[in-house]
C-alpha cells in the first residue's frame, strides 16, 4: 500500500515535468542564437521612411572604423583608443563608487562585451557597486528614502528636473569630464536641464510597439492595437501611471505633458476600457513575457525591442504612427555623493568611444556620442529603431516634461481609480479602524476576565 | 537579584528596535510631510479600501484551503510510526527552506500562457488557460507558501492524541466523520488557531507573490505599502498609515483566534 | 474511506509541494533559455552562475549578515533569557509579550518600522544604510527565536543545581558557566540555528533596510526576477535544494541514529 503510494507519486511527478519538455509544440521558443542578419529583415514598414537623417556635427578627435579592429572593439577594451585622461588619479584611495542604473542597460557581465565595469576598476583601482532601478519613481524613492547612498544616478528627462528641483542632484565640473564634447549638441541644453549643468546624457530612444508576429491577428499600426478586442488579452501594459497616461493621451491625440483635467480623465476612461483587455500591468517583465512568448504585444523602449527581436526571430516593432514619447536618460551625480570627482571619472569613462560604443551595441538604444554615431555602418543608421529619422521626431515626439505635483498627485488618484475600485463613504477606513480596535479591547478584556474566574 | 541585569542590554535593544519604531509608524501615519498632526492619511487610505478588502479575502480563502488541505496531511502524518513521522515531516519542510521568491517564480513558469502546465493541456488538444495573472494565482501562490505553516502546528497537536482514544471511539461504534469531528478538531483546537494565524498574517501582508502572480491587476495591500516607501509613488506617510492598519486587522485576527497572552496590552 | 482520501489529498499536497521545485531543478539543465521547452542537457547555467560577481557578492554578504547577527542576537538573548527567567511574572509576561511582537507583526511592518528609524538615524547623525542596518535588522528578529527556544529549557531546569553548586564552593560566575550554561546549552544551539536560517532566508525586512549598496542573496534574486530571467537563476535554487536536502538528511540520519542507540541501550539495560 505505502509503496504504491511513492510510486504515484512518483509517477504523477514525472508525468507532469515531462509533459513540458517533451518535443517542440507548435509554438516555438525563442532561441538564443541571435542572428544579425534578422535585424534588417524585420523591419516592418510603418510610417517611416529611411532618408533623412542629418549628420551630426563632427567632434574634434573622433576614431573612424578604419582606427579600429571593429571584431575586438566590442570584446576587449584598447587602451590607445582612450582619451588622455588622468584615470589614475584617485588609485589607491580605496574608493568605491555605487552606481544605480536601470535593468540591463550597461554591458555588465555579458559573454560578449567587456566589462564596462571591471575595466573601470582595472584602469583606475576604484571599485564599482552596480545597481539597478525599473522606474523612474522607484528611483526618485531610493533617493528620497535611502539617504542618497549613489554616486551616479541615470534617470530620464522629466525626473532629472524634478530632481533638479528638489535639490536631489548636484551641478557637475564639466573639467573634470572632457569627454563632454562629444556629445551632440542636439542633447545639450535640453528642456529637463536647460543650463546643462546637472546631467551628461547616456541614451535615448523612443517608446515603440514590440509584438510577435505569430500571436497577433491584424497588422500593427499604432497605440490603437492597444485597445483592439483582436489582441484581447494578450496586451501588456506599462504598469506605472506617468508612462501608461503618456500611451493614452498620445492615443487621444493630446500632448503627454497635459495638466488639462478633461484630457486626463479622458485618458483614464480610455485606460479604464482597456483594462478588460490587458493580460497583465508590469514593467520590466515586458522583457521576459514578450521574449518567453506568454504575451504578444506590448509598449516598450526601442533600444530594448531591438534587443529582443534579435534573440527571438517572432517578434516585430511598431513606430506608432500616432506618435510617441521620446527620452533621454542622463548621468547625474546626486547631491548626498560621497565621490564627486570619481564619479564624474566614471562619466567620462562611459563616453570614451569605446566604452559609449560597446554599451550602444549592447543596449540597442539610441546614442547622444557622436564619436560613437560616426562608428555606425549604413544598417544601424537606416534603422528607425536605433536612429529614428528626424522628421518623425520633430514632428510626431514628445519629450516627458516635470509636472506640477498637483497634476502628478491627480494622475496618480486617477491611476488608482483605474486598477482599484474606489469606494464612496470617507469614513469607512476609520471607522473600521474604531471598531477593530475596540473589539480587540473587548476579546482581551473578556479573556483576563474569564481566566481570573478560572483561578477562583 | 544580579541575574536581572542580563536582561537589561535586551530590554534596551527591545526599546530602541521593536517600539520606537512602531511608534515611528504611528507618529507618520498621522501626520503631514511637514510634521503637523492630521488625519488626512488615515482618509486618504479609503482610496485603497478595494484592495484592503481583496488581501483579506485573499488571505481567507487561502487560509481556508490550507486547513482543508492541512487536516488530513497532518492527522495521517501524525499516526503513522514515529521513525516516518520524521521523513514525512522532512518532506514537508523541505520546500520552505527554498527562498519563497523562487518558489513563486517556479509557479511563473509553470502557469504561463506558454507553461508547463499549457503544454501538458496541450498535448491533448486542450487549452491553452488563463493560468496567471489572475486572483486565483496569487491565492494559489499564497496556499503554496504557507501551507507548510499550517501542517507544522496541526501536526504538533494531533501526535499528541492518544491512538486508544481514537480507537475507543471505534469501539463504540463511532463513524469516521464522527471521529473527527467529534475528537479530533476538538482536541486539536490549539493547533488550528495556530495554524490559521501562521497562515493569514503573511498572507494578508505579502506583496511579491502577488507581483509576480497577479499581472498588476491584483495589487495587496503590501504592494501598496511596497509603493509608498520604495516604489512608484513616494509617500512615507500614507504608507505608514496603511502598516497601521494592516497591523490593527493583525491585532484582531490574534485576538480572534486567542493566541495572545491575556494580560497582553495591545500595542 | 477516510483514509484513502486523506491519502490522497496528502499525495495530492506532496506532489503540489514538489512540482515546482522538480521544474526548476530540471530546467536548470536546459541548453537553451526556454523556460518551457526541454532543449537539451547543458551545464551553461551552472558555469555562468559561477562567474556572477553579483550573485557571489550577495551569498558572501548573506552569509556574513546571518553569522553575525545571529551570534549577536545569541549573546544578548541567552542573557535576556537568564534574566527574564528571574523576573517577577508581571515583568516577566509584559517582556515576553513586546518580545513577541516581531514574531507576529508582518515582516512588511518590521521592516517598514525598521527603514523609518534608521532614516532617522541618517538625518540626525551619519548613519548609512547598508551592512550595518542589515545586521541590526537581522538581530532584532532574531532574538526572539532565541529567548523562545531558550525558556522552556531555563524552566525545566531545577533551581536547585545552582544553588548545590555553590554550596560546593563554585562562585556564581562559577556556577553559571559550568552548571547553567551547559543546561540550557541545547536550546541555545537550536535558537542560534533558526536564527542563521532565518536570517540567510530573509527578503522582506532586508529588501527595505538593505539601503542602496548591499545586496543579500535573496534581493539578487528579486532583481533577476525582472528583466531578462535567466536560467541562473534555477541553477542557484537547484544548488540551495540540494544543500538543504544535504544538510537535513545528515540531521536525520544523526538523529535516528541517536535514537536507536538509546532503544538498543534501554533494552539492554533491561535485560
Amino acid at each position: 500500500m505505502k509503496k504504491n503510494f511513492v510510486i504515484i507519486i512518483t509517477l504523477i511527478l514525472l508525468l507532469i515535468t515531462f509533459s513540458g519538455c517533451s518535443g517542440n509544440t507548435n509554438r516555438t521558443s525563442s532561441d538564443t542564437s541571435s542572428s544579425n542578419n534578422v535585424k534588417s529583415e524585420t523591419y516592418s514598414n510603418t510610417v517611416i521612411s529611411e532618408e533623412n537623417i542629418t549628420d551630426n556635427s563632427q567632434p574634434l578627435n573622433s576614431i573612424s572604423s578604419d582606427d579600429v579592429n571593429m571584431d575586438t572593439i566590442l570584446t576587449k577594451l584598447d587602451k590607445s583608443l582612450l582619451s588622455d585622461y588622468d584615470y589614475s588619479k584617485l588609485k589607491n584611495q580605496n574608493i568605491t563608487l555605487n552606481v544605480c542604473n536601470w535593468g540591463e542597460y550597461m554591458a555588465v557581465n555579458q559573454d560578449d562585451y567587456f566589462d564596462v565595469n571591471q575595466e573601470f576598476e582595472k584602469l583606475t583601482g576604484i571599485k564599482v557597486n552596480y545597481k539597478t532601478f525599473a522606474t523612474n519613481e522607484e528611483l526618485y524613492s531610493k533617493l528620497k528614502s535611502g539617504g542618497g547612498d549613489y554616486d551616479i544616478v541615470i534617470p530620464s528627462d522629466y525626473m532629472i528636473s524634478k530632481m533638479i528641483k528638489e535639490g536631489l542632484i548636484q551641478k557637475l565640473d564639466f573639467s573634470n569630464i572632457p569627454n563632454f564634447s562629444y556629445i551632440d549638441k542636439k542633447f545639450v541644453g535640453l528642456e529637463y536641464d536647460p543650463e546643462n549643468e546637472y546631467s551628461v546624457p547616456y541614451t535615448w530612444g523612443i517608446v515603440c510597439i514590440v509584438y510577435n508576429k505569430n500571436m497577433v491577428k491584424k497588422e500593427i499600426t499604432g497605440w490603437c492595437d492597444l485597445w483592439d478586442e483582436a489582441n484581447d488579452n494578450n496586451i501588456l501594459m506599462f504598469n506605472n501611471p506617468r508612462d501608461a497616461f503618456g500611451i493614452a493621451l498620445t492615443y487621444l491625440g493630446y500632448s503627454q505633458n497635459t495638466e488639462d483635467k478633461k484630457e486626463l480623465e479622458e485618458a483614464a476612461s480610455t485606460l479604464k476600457q482597456q483594462k478588460n483587455l490587458v493580460q497583465a500591468y508590469v514593467m520590466d517583465e515586458i522583457f521576459d513575457k514578450i521574449g518567453g512568448e506568454s504575451s504578444a504585444i506590448a509598449p516598450y523602449y526601442a533600444g530594448d525591442v531591438q534587443t529582443m527581436i534579435d534573440e527571438n526571430p517572432n517578434l516585430d516593432f511598431c513606430i506608432p504612427k500616432e506618435g510617441t514619447n521620446k527620452f533621454v536618460d542622463a548621468a547625474c551625480i546626486p547631491t548626498a555623493a560621497k565621490n564627486k570627482e570619481a564619479a564624474e571619472m566614471y562619466i567620462n569613462f562611459l563616453n570614451e568611444i569605446q566604452v559609449a560604443y560597446a554599451n550602444c551595441d549592447y543596449l540597442c538604444y539610441s546614442t547622444p556620442h557622436t564619436g560613437v554615431y560616426s562608428l555606425f555602418d549604413d544598417e544601424i543608421k537606416t534603422n528607425p529603431l536605433r536612429c529614428p529619422p528626424d522628421d518623425y521626431l520633430n514632428e510626431k515626439t514628445e519629450v516627458f516634461i516635470n509636472l506640477s505635483d498637483e497634476t502628478n498627485a491627480y494622475t496618480q488618484e486617477l491611476w488608482n481609480q483605474i486598477k482599484i475600485e474606489k469606494s464612496k463613504s470617507p469614513w469607512l477606513v476609520p471607522a473600521f479602524l474604531l471598531i477593530s480596535i475596540a473589539l480587540t479591547f473587548f476579546l482581551n478584556i473578556r479573556r483576563s476576565r474569564k481566566k481570573k474566574q478560572d483561578i477562583f | 537579584m544580579k541575574t536581572k541585569i542580563l536582561a537589561v542590554p535586551y530590554i534596551i535593544w527591545m526599546i530602541i528596535f521593536t517600539i520606537i519604531p512602531l511608534g515611528l509608524v504611528i507618529f507618520f501615519a498621522f501626520t503631514t510631510q511637514s510634521g503637523k498632526f492630521t488625519f488626512s492619511n488615515i482618509v486618504a487610505m479609503n482610496d485603497y479600501l478595494d484592495v484592503l478588502f481583496r488581501s483579506i479575502e485573499f488571505s481567507v480563502i487561502a487560509t481556508v484551503i490550507c486547513l482543508l488541505l492541512g487536516l488530513p496531511v497532518a492527522y495521517l502524518i501524525s499516526r503513522l510510526a514515529r521513525g516516518k513521522q520524521g521523513t514525512m515531516l522532512m518532506i514537508v519542510i523541505i520546500p520552505m527552506w527554498i527562498n519563497f521568491l523562487l518558489r513563486t517564480y517556479a509557479w511563473m513558469t509553470l502557469l504561463e500562457e506558454n507553461g508547463i502546465i499549457n503544454r501538458f493541456f496541450g498535448l491533448f488538444h486542450l487549452g491553452p488557460f488563463n493560468l496567471i495573472n489572475n486572483s486565483g494565482a496569487v491565492i494559489l501562490g499564497m496556499i503554496y507558501n504557507y501551507i507548510p505553516f499550517m501542517i507544522l502546528p496541526l501536526y504538533s497537536v494531533m501526535t499528541k492524541i492518544d491512538e486508544n482514544v481514537i480507537e475507543a471511539a471505534q469501539d463504540l461504534g463511532c463513524s469516521g466523520f464522527h471521529i473527527m469531528t467529534k475528537i479530533i478538531l476538538p482536541l486539536s483546537k490549539q493547533g488550528i488557531s495556530t495554524g490559521i494565524i501562521t497562515v493569514f498574517v503573511p498572507s494578508v501582508s505579502t506583496f511579491i507573490i502577488s507581483r509576480m502572480l497577479g499581472g498588476g491587476t491584483n495589487d495587496l495591500i503590501g504592494d501598496i505599502i511596497e509603493s509608498q516607501f520604495l516604489g512608484n509613488s513616494y509617500n512615507p506617510h500614507l504608507g505608514s498609515a496603511m502598516s497601521l492598519v494592516l497591523m490593527v486587522i493583525v491585532l484582531l485576527i490574534m485576538s480572534l483566534f486567542n493566541q495572545f497572552g491575556s494580560e497582553e496590552a495591545v500595542i | 474511506m477516510n483514509k484513502i482520501l486523506s491519502r490522497t489529498i496528502t499525495a495530492f499536497v506532496i506532489v503540489f509541494l514538489y512540482i515546482p521545485i522538480l521544474v526548476l531543478i530540471v530546467f536548470s539543465f536546459n541548453a537553451s533559455k526556454s523556460r518551457a521547452n526541454f532543449t537539451g542537457f547543458s551545464l551553461q547555467w551552472y558555469e555562468k552562475l559561477f562567474h556572477n560577481e553579483a550573485i557571489l557578492t550577495a551569498l558572501f554578504n548573506t552569509i556574513i549578515i546571518a553569522l553575525i547577527s545571529s551570534l549577536l542576537a545569541t549573546i544578548i538573548g541567552t542573557a535576556a533569557a537568564i534574566g527574564i527567567n528571574r523576573m517577577r511574572p508581571v515583568t516577566k509576561a509584559t517582556i515576553m509579550n513586546v518580545t513577541y511582537i516581531p514574531i507576529i507583526n508582518p515582516e512588511i511592518i518590521t521592516g517598514v518600522s525598521l527603514m523609518l528609524l534608521f532614516r532617522a538615524f541618517t538625518v540626525y547623525s551619519g548613519f548609512e544604510f547598508g551592512l550595518v542596518s542589515l545586521i541590526l535588522a537581522h538581530i532584532t528578529f532574531n532574538i526572539p527565536y532565541i529567548i523562545y527556544s531558550i525558556i522552556p529549557k531555563l524552566r525545566q531546569m531545577n533551581p536547585n543545581l545552582v544553588e548545590a553548586a555553590q554550596d560546593l564552593g563554585c562562585s556564581s560566575a562559577q556556577a553559571f558557566f559550568k552548571v547553567t550554561i551547559p543546561e540550557i546549552m541545547p536550546g541555545v544551539l537550536s535558537g542560534f540555528l533558526m536564527a542563521i536560517t532565518y536570517s540567510i532566508d530573509d527578503f522582506v525586512i532586508s529588501y527595505f533596510n538593505s539601503g542602496t549598496t548591499v545586496e543579500t542573496l535573496p534581493i539578487t534574486i528579486y532583481s533577476m526576477t525582472r528583466k531578462k530571467v535567466s536560467p541562473e537563476i534555477n541553477a542557484l535554487s537547484t544548488i540551495i535544494f540540494i544543500v538543504i536536502l544535504a544538510v537535513l538528511i545528515i540531521k536525520n540520519a544523526i538523529s535516528n541514529y541517536k535514537l536507536r542507540k538509546e532503544r538498543l541501550e534501554y533494552l539492554a539495560s533491561k535485560s
